[in-house]
């Protein structure tokens, strides 16, 4: 009796102290059964680009594993040497597909990732610095972000590119520069609303330095509509860098993204050998839309106005 | 005022942001040709100046027209891409007209019968079309309509005929078999753009009083939905599709290189390929000025359209 009583008492204590603000994130999330399978392929996705050169059956861009004689094969075909069977087919140059995708995976996912990453340190920082300094400085940077954002990606991207060359690195420096203001504008936003509270003003007569203040107290408030756009931008990354690489004007091809499997596969096009485009722009499709459904249920989840 | 600063400062940055890639002479001439053929060409395309005698060479020229000639066709850069301009603007302008006649009415549907089937399945086919990478589009829609169907034409632009004094192609029934595919790629995001526009400005108006004033005046369905619905709609659905348009020439690069469509877009990529400068630098400029002119127009017809906004100005 006094058992089960001590039981029912504790269950009542325990549900409410039970949930951190984590599991409370893991709750909300898991809501939707279609955002939590995105989540999960989604990590699938990013361990197979992580331990694709452990798991694929040759290295395609090591000549000596690849053999010319196999190019164009069907998929389902056996290898020559018979020690493994191309289940996707292989492309023009012979290289195993699933071997080439999950390399290309990789090169896709890092470029983004990465551009996505710096983008978001330096629009971050400057739309905290606009927020917080204020006065012509920021209308200022505020002018350059709309001018920016008036301007298609695409096109940005382009000019940068037909500045500064291909290259990984000129890749990267135009997805950056394509996607900062993106940060800065959404940063300088929520870091508007935060600096107006009274946690600020009480770290202010504490006083602590501004650059404290800022980054110590004011970004980590700033942090959930941030972690909206990252989630979006870098599927618009991978998917601006795609397109680029597919135009010939992205990636060199030492470094084969998906774009770039694409776009070597689209001269086979109309021979009918769809096979060489159409598995990597199935890889490239799948992992955009995941990434961007997984965007969508954070930003249900993480913004307070639409939470009870 | 505005406008042509952002014009001149990026002249400069392109300008100069071009010198720092490579020489373009060694990708123009025979690598056999000796010192003295080298030393005329670079005389002959004026690259001899120092920078900043080429940059104020190039305003005062472009201010006249004269936006530089193009190394590799030897020819006028801006008349190159003048000639291309009719091509693109063409594709453009099929674009928009798909976006509004498909967008609108599936955007109306959806937004009248929000929890149909068929109000779901287009609400889910728009979410994938703002996923979906519009070259890979493109290409499936080669491999499904020219290759396995052999339906419509996979390449180039058909051929034009000049109705009311413009020539193009969209008046041959060639020149539209040509033209279906590369413009419902290109209109592929702004369909998934006009649906979700349509759909929530119809949920938003439904509930207003003129409709259900209109109602208990007995004007039949279609009326209300016809005229006093869509009358309210289209103010935002213009407004974005007229910033749109600019988005569309742009992204026009992208469905130009699969399609083959010898538009601006194909010939900034292949100037890219090539280092020729002129036609790089002058496309750059047309397509400044083309977004800041759609963007004056644009405010223009939204001031027209919508009368609050010249409401508001004038008491301001």
């Amino acid at each position: 009796m006094s058992v089960t009583d001590a039981g029912a008492v504790s269950a009542i204590v325990r549900r409410p102290a039970a949930q951190t603000p984590f599991q409370r994130f893991v709750a909300d999330y898991t809501e939707s059964r279609l955002a939590t399978i995105a989540f999960i392929l989604l990590i699938a996705t990013m361990v197979l680009a992580l331990i694709a050169p452990w798991i694929v059956p040759q290295n395609p861009y090591d000549l000596a594993q690849v053999d010319i004689m196999d190019s164009r094969l069907k998929p389902g075909t056996p290898a020559s040497s018979g020690k493994y069977t191309h289940w996707l087919g292989t492309d023009g140059a012979g290289r195993d597909l699933v071997s080439a995708m999950l390399y290309g995976l990789r090169i896709s996912l890092a470029v983004g990732v990465m551009s996505g990453l710096i983008a978001m340190a330096l629009g971050a920082a400057i739309g905290l610095v606009a927020a917080y300094v204020g006065g012509r400085t920021e209308s200022l940077i505020m002018r350059i972000v709309d001018l920016q954002l008036s301007f298609p990606a695409i096109l940005v991207a382009l000019m940068l590119i037909a500045i500064l060359g291909k290259g990984v690195d000129k890749i990267i420096i135009a997805l950056v520069t394509v996607q900062w203001a993106y940060y800065a504008r959404t940063v300088r936003g929520s870091a508007l609303v935060e600096s107006r509270k009274e946690y600020v003003e009480a770290a202010r007569c504490l006083g602590l330095s501004n650059a404290r203040i800022l980054f110590g107290h004011i970004l980590p408030n700033c942090l959930p509509p941030l972690i909206v756009v990252v989630t979006v931008q870098t599927a618009h990354a991978i998917s601006l860098e795609a397109t680029l690489s597919f135009l010939g004007v992205g990636l060199p091809q030492t470094e084969p993204s998906l774009g770039l499997l694409i776009s070597n596969g689209f001269q086979y096009m109309l021979s009918g050998e769809y096979w060489i485009s159409f598995f990597p722009g199935l890889v490239l499709l799948m992992t955009i839309v995941v990434i961007n459904l997984v965007g969508d249920q954070l930003r249900d989840v993480l913004n307070p106005r639409l939470s009870k | 005022m505005q406008s042509a600063a952002v014009v001149l400062a990026m002249s400069i940055i392109v300008f100069l942001g071009l010198h720092v890639v490579g020489d373009p002479i060694y990708l123009l001439i025979d690598p056999q040709a000796d010192q003295a053929e080298i030393e005329r060409t670079i005389r002959r395309l004026g690259l001899d100046q120092p920078i900043y005698i080429q940059y104020f060479n190039f305003i005062g020229n472009a201010l006249t027209g004269n936006l530089g000639t193009s190394f590799v066709h030897g020819t006028s850069a801006l008349k190159l891409i003048v000639d291309r301009m009719p091509a693109t603007l063409e594709i453009a302008i099929a674009a928009t007209l798909m976006s509004i006649f498909i967008g609108i009415p599936l955007g109306l549907y959806a937004g009248l019968k929000p929890d149909g089937f068929i109000s779901k399945s287009i609400m889910a086919t728009s979410i994938l079309g703002f996923s979906l990478p519009t070259f890979w589009v493109g290409i499936m829609m080669i491999m499904v309509f020219a290759v396995m169907l052999g339906w419509l034409p996979s390449t180039g632009r058909g051929p034009t005929a000049t109705f009311l004094g413009i020539t193009s192609s969209l008046f041959t029934i060639d020149g539209l078999r040509h033209i279906a595919m590369p413009a419902l790629n290109l209109a592929l995001l702004k369909i998934s753009l006009v649906i979700r526009l349509t759909r929530a400005g119809t949920r938003e108006a439904i509930h207003q009083d003129y409709i259900k004033f209109g109602r208990a005046k007995g004007i039949s369905t279609s009326r209300i939905v016809g005229v006093h619905l869509l009358k309210n709609i289209m103010i935002p659905v213009v407004t974005v599709l007229g910033l749109e348009f600019g988005n569309l020439v742009a992204f026009s690069v992208v469905t130009e290189t699969i399609f083959a469509w010898p538009g601006m877009g194909k010939l900034l990529i292949d100037s890219i390929q090539s280092l020729d400068r002129p036609v790089i630098v002058a496309y750059l400029i047309i397509i400044v000025l083309l977004f800041v002119i759609i963007n004056l127009v644009v405010d223009i017809l939204y001031s027209i359209l919508d009368p609050r906004v010249r409401i508001g100005e004038k008491s301001a």
